[in-house]
């Protein structure tokens, strides 16, 4: 078996794992005030500062969720609610349109249900925002805009995006600046207070975590409304009874990315690079995408002229070969990728896509089988032709 | 004359999410062949849940499907033929009703849809068969030629809706459920027995492009209201219809005729004439058919070549009639030993020797035994 799907989950660490394991069997509710509670309270509180401490941020920083999407979410419609209540004026949107459903969808969902005006910033072939376009399009007015997102990199397509640029751009207006950091952390450095950002996005399960934990590191002076009213936990944003084991696994995870980032961005990015070579030498009209430089170094991404991506992955698939064709589902209907279509991609060209992400149980065998298999699948996936 | 496919094959299972198509998926896979399950999407804009038992493009047929895949342990993917499904099936459907003729979708899906879209794109994938729920037989014989036959328990037969296959396709369809002597309750159990969630859920019927079953009311919305006369066989008017478009020869309910009949007996629909948007009605008698003739015949093998005796199913879930059938000019001209009633131009008429699929022809004009209709 070849997995190379990373991006969409990688396995757990080993010490994640212990760390989990570990604090399954102990009972204690964070909340509570007697000795179970407070000796659960002492383990997420330290998981929150080995977070903080891997992430450049705070302790206070960083509000726990159950995953990217609900950090995302909260911070799209929480940060719109609450500057938009401070002024109501305040009712444009500047987003990036590359980004990853949870932030798009609840952007959409704010036009649609909250009047928010949603401004498209445009990127260009790579995928990227310019902060000359960014600047730009604030300066129209920068009294209505209520906040902006842009992802760190692309999950699709790994450009990666100048986001230290664009949040010195939003600082200079007093404007909100979020940042979806899911693929980035682990592979760039992303550290949160270096960054400017007020609101940065985290999840467990693609750095060696588990499933269902996720972090928005959020600045200490932004309170965004709530999306889950309750017990108050997480400094009143996100209530909700604490996972402990997840959080306690998740710091680990943290922990341990930022601490093999660098050695692991070099490994990786050389075994990528091999893994690009070897696809466009058996597939010589193959396009990469996104950035060819400045890119997720774990991120491979390709289209095929004349081919179905499904019928690509059903092909590797049967040997062995686990990947993704980058883009979402509508009822399991693989639709052409919104990332694709914004680089001003053709809609036939845009079906052909394949990603292959790396990680950390990735090998050169992993590559190799890559290298065999996808010269005979494209051929084989161009006589089925696009349906 | 048995089914001698042993060699181990890379099937693709078409699975609408239904009990049938899943249980002929394990069938397959227990049989040894290498099985990919594919579910169908045909319809581009989805419905999210069944409404009632009706249907099967919906994202719960297709979360079905992808269960019922999981538990047999095959791979499993949804393929987009929404485009192809429209052009092919749904607006063929809508332009025979315009025609005046009463198509069959199911039979035109698994003609251009089945058994042309998703087998081609299967072959060019490296599969050799395509594995459906349909309850039918393929046998294939010594000399290496295949045979389409009725299914083992003739009360689920579905050889009519397959009487479309040529032999090439033929050659690349499996129906595991076709030897099955078996009540649908058993094949339940089957589903039960394989841990498969689909076993409880109930039967499609109708049309799957139409959820709520209202064929009327599509037609109405896709071709507009129209309204014309309904006469009787003088020409005289009975009535009045929404749209000519909306009537099957042989149809008596929804007249709407207020007054009755001199002889007080039924009026069914004899006749539609899309050029003037009239429906001509009349007594049972009149729809008497003794001969018709039919169009773009398609052959289980060889096309005979002189005239033959056969018996003919006229429609899907219809009787069999003995029939003496000859092809002319391309065409086949049929004639009933005993005359037939309710013959629609549109469908097809499908052949048999024995349990055997002869070939398949869209029926164009009937000969009643006062008058000759063509429609």
């Amino acid at each position: 078996m070849a997995y190379l799907d990373h991006a969409a989950t990688t396995p757990m660490l080993p010490e994640a794992i212990e760390a989990m394991t570990a604090q399954l069997a102990v009972t204690g509710n964070a909340s509570s005030l007697h000795a179970a509670g407070r000796r659960a309270r002492r383990t997420v509180e330290e998981a929150r500062e080995a977070l903080a401490e891997a992430l450049g941020a705070r302790p206070s920083e960083v509000v726990l969720t159950s995953g990217g999407t609900e950090a995302d979410n909260l911070a799209v419609k929480g940060l719109y609610w609450a500057r938009r209540a401070a002024d109501p004026r305040r009712n444009r949107v500047l987003a990036c349109p590359v980004e990853h459903h949870a932030v798009l969808d609840a952007v959409d969902w704010l036009a649609e249900h909250e009047g928010a005006n949603v401004e498209y910033l445009p990127v260009d072939s790579y995928g990227r925002v310019h902060p000359e376009a960014f600047r730009e399009a604030v300066e129209r007015d920068p009294s209505d805009v209520a906040f902006a997102t842009v992802m760190w990199a692309n999950n699709e397509i790994g450009t990666v995006m100048p986001v230290r640029e664009l949040a010195d751009i939003a600082a200079e207006f007093g404007i909100p600046l979020h940042s979806d950091a899911v693929q980035a952390v682990g592979q760039l450095d992303v550290g949160f207070a270096a960054s400017g950002l007020a609101a940065m996005t985290v999840s467990g399960h693609k750095i060696g975590g588990p499933y269902g934990i996720g972090a928005l590191l959020l600045g200490r002076e932004y309170t965004p409304v709530p999306v889950l009213h309750g017990g108050g936990q997480e400094r009143h944003v996100r209530s909700g009874t604490l996972d402990v084991p997840a959080v306690a696994a998740f710091a680990v995870a943290g922990r341990l990315a930022a601490e093999r980032r660098e050695d692991f961005a070099r490994e990786i990015g050389a075994l990528r690079d091999r893994l690009v070579g070897a696809v466009l030498d058996a597939v010589p009209d193959a396009i990469l995408g996104g950035d060819p430089d400045d890119r997720l170094p774990a991120n491979a991404h390709f289209t095929f002229p004349g081919c179905e991506g499904d019928s690509l992955l059903l092909l590797l698939d049967a040997q062995g070969i686990e990947c993704s064709t980058g883009s979402a589902c509508t009822a399991g209907v693989a639709q052409p990728s919104h990332v694709l279509l914004a680089t001003g991609t053709d809609p036939d060209l845009a079906r052909g896509t394949l990603r292959f992400s790396l990680g950390h149980t990735s090998t050169v065998e992993d590559v190799e089988a890559v290298a065999k298999a996808i010269g005979p699948a494209v051929e084989r996936a161009r006589t089925a032709g696009l349906s | 004359m048995t089914e001698t496919r042993q060699r181990p094959l890379r099937v693709l299972a078409a699975m609408s999410g239904g009990v049938d198509s899943a249980v002929a998926a394990a069938r397959a896979a227990e049989a040894g062949h290498d099985v990919t399950g594919v579910h169908l999407a045909l319809s581009a804009n989805p419905q999210s849940f069944r409404t009632g038992a009706r249907g099967c493009c919906t994202i719960e047929d297709s979360r079905d499907a992808r269960r019922a895949a999981d538990v047999i342990g095959i791979p499993f993917y949804v393929w987009d033929l929404a485009e192809r499904f429209r052009e092919d099936v749904v607006e063929d459907f809508v332009a025979e009703y315009e025609a005046g003729r009463t198509p069959n979708p199911c039979l035109r899906c698994n003609e251009k849809i089945k058994f042309a879209a998703l087998l081609d794109k299967a072959l060019a994938l490296g599969f050799d068969a395509v594995c459906t729920g349909h309850y039918a037989t393929v046998v294939l014989r010594e000399d290496g030629t295949r045979e389409l036959h009725r299914a083992s328990d003739m009360a689920k037969d579905q050889s009519y809706v397959l009487g479309v296959l040529d032999e090439r396709q033929l050659a690349h369809a499996m129906f595991p459920l076709g030897d099955t002597l078996t009540t649908k309750d058993e094949i339940r159990a089957e589903a039960e027995r394989r841990g498969l969630a689909v076993a409880k859920k109930p039967d499609s019927h109708d049309i799957c492009f139409i959820a709520d079953g209202d064929t009327q009311g599509f037609l109405a919305g896709r071709l507009g209201r129209a309204e014309g006369d309904i006469v009787d066989e003088s020409g005289a008017k009975v009535g009045t219809h929404d749209g000519a478009y909306g009537f099957t020869i042989g149809q008596r309910k929804g007249l709407r005729i207020g007054r009755p009949a001199p002889d007080g007996k039924p009026r069914y629909v004899l006749d539609i004439s899309p050029v003037n948007n009239t429906v001509t009605v009349g007594p049972a008698e009149a729809l008497e058919v003794s001969a018709l003739t039919a169009v773009k015949p398609r052959w289980c093998g060889t096309a005979p070549s002189g005239p033959g005796t056969y018996t003919a199913q006229l429609r899907a879930h219809g009787g069999e009639t003995e029939v003496s059938a000859e092809l002319v000019d391309g065409e086949l001209r049929v004639a009933f030993t005993e005359p037939v009633r309710g013959v629609a131009p549109g469908q097809a008429i499908v052949l048999y020797d024995g349990t055997r699929v002869v070939g398949s022809a869209t029926i164009a004009a009937t000969t009643r035994r006062q008058s000759h209709v063509t429609a």
